[in-house]
């Protein structure tokens, strides 16, 4: 299958782990002996992203946007500017989107040509965001693939798959579960998941946070 | 490239999707170091984050289905560094650099990473006034340019309404090609699900694409 290489437990050959470990290596060398690249802004970048760029940014957003209704108003009407102004967020660069699934209507969103995600507040991209799978059925057989993450909507519920075929970038608001009136931002937190801000899960509900 | 099997809205047989539970931001080393240098070379300024993506997309089509996501990210990397002359055939061969580097617009220290941390602006001033408003009706256009494009197969010749006018943005057809930003005006143009895939879809299913203005016509 097209991108299961990525996955470690079902990469095509078997040796491709280490010739691509070997390749990248050399090109990394090359790109530093010449002075393109500066290793130790690599591993800067690399480090932002396995410790400090991920879903918990966006859960704390969204937990703020149930907690206080004027500031999910501000968050609807230009997600980078409700973001940035609120002053306790990692920035975020232009043309971030919020949208709100409603009992009416569950938002999901994909980027069929490429993989553009709204990393700034979900971190990198899970492998099947970016996978084949994934781009082609979502705009398709959207129901098909929701009922792989285990979701399945009432049938009235409307979907609407946002395509991110341009630079805006979409975080989807979930629903806020059932018994969590008076919950703080910090515990609201907790029951957001990163699929549930792309729309592909929900919000986990009180007694599934109290699992976890 | 616009047809190739980049554009994959709509086509069958590629299976389930197969979430993997706490999945890891890297599954092995040189994921991370691809991302990052992938990242570094953007910061010089070389070119586009769209040519980028052109050069994932001109990518042989076995090699684009054959290659897990961050392989094709260092092929398509590889490969512009080597059509652009910044690093030579013999260089990759031998692992090591041969002769010294080009002068570059500017290279990423360690100082500017924060930079990188944060998502670039893509909106553009403009004279030019808006051609469509919320609720307008319009057609994609049949477009089938041999170059980059972020118009997909599935929805060319299709109806929809705009739903957001989203500001003047850099034209991604344009840019790809190192032609400048050519801004245009960008919509959230909704289709329903009947329209794009006919009259067996669901009827409680859209789909929007972000289009840009010379994507559409007036419907």
């Amino acid at each position: 299958m097209p991108d299961s290489n990525a996955h470690p437990h079902d990469h095509a050959s078997g040796s491709e782990l280490s010739e691509m470990e070997v390749r990248v290596r050399a090109l990394e060398t090359i790109l530093t002996e010449k002075g393109y690249v500066d290793p130790a802004a690599l591993d800067q970048i690399v480090e932002a992203f396995e410790t400090r760029i991920g879903p918990r940014n966006g859960a704390r957003i969204v937990a703020r946007a149930w907690a206080d209704p004027e500031f999910k108003r501000r968050l609807l009407a230009d997600a980078t500017e409700a973001v940035n102004s609120a002053g306790c967020f990692s920035r975020v660069g232009s043309h971030l989107i919020a949208v709100e699934n409603t009992p009416q209507t569950h938002n999901l969103v994909v980027c069929t040509l490429c993989s553009c995600y709204p990393w700034e507040v979900l971190g990198l991209p899970p492998t099947w965001y970016k996978s084949a799978p994934y781009r082609s059925r979502a705009v398709i057989d959207p129901k098909g693939v929701l009922a792989e993450f285990g979701v399945t909507l009432p049938p009235e519920t409307q979907i609407h798959i946002w395509d991110s075929t341009a630079e805006t970038r979409f975080l989807v608001v979930p629903m806020r579960p059932a018994g969590t009136e008076g919950w703080s931002e910090e515990r609201l937190a907790l029951l957001i998941t990163r699929d549930s801000m792309v729309g592909t899960g929900l919000a986990k509900a009180p007694h599934e946070a109290a699992a976890s | 490239m616009t047809n190739s099997l980049h554009d994959m809205g709509g086509m069958h047989g590629f299976g389930r999707v197969e979430p993997e539970p706490d999945e890891p931001p890297f599954h092995q080393r040189w994921e991370g170091r691809v991302l990052a240098m992938q990242r570094a070379i953007g910061f010089t300024g070389l070119w586009t984050i769209d040519a980028g993506r052109a050069a994932l997309e001109a990518l042989p089509p076995l090699d684009y289905l054959g290659s897990s996501y961050y392989r094709r990210w260092f092929l398509g990397l590889q490969n512009r560094l080597l059509q652009r002359g910044l690093v030579d055939a013999d260089e990759i061969a031998a692992g090591h650099s041969l002769r010294a580097g080009a002068a570059l617009p500017r290279t990423l220290t360690e100082a500017d990473v924060a930079k990188t941390q944060t998502r670039g602006e893509f909106a553009r001033p403009t004279n030019a006034p808006a051609r469509f408003k919320e609720g307008d009706r319009v057609r994609a256009r049949n477009l089938n340019p041999p170059t980059h494009t972020r118009l997909p197969r599935y929805a060319r010749g299709k109806t929809g309404t705009v739903e957001a006018v989203r500001g003047c943005h850099v034209f991604p057809d344009t840019a790809a090609l190192g032609a400048g930003d050519n801004p245009q005006w960008l919509y959230t143009v909704v289709f329903p699900a009947r329209e794009l895939w006919g009259p067996d879809a669901d009827p409680a299913i859209k789909v929007s694409i972000e289009a840009f203005e010379p994507y559409l016509d007036p419907a």
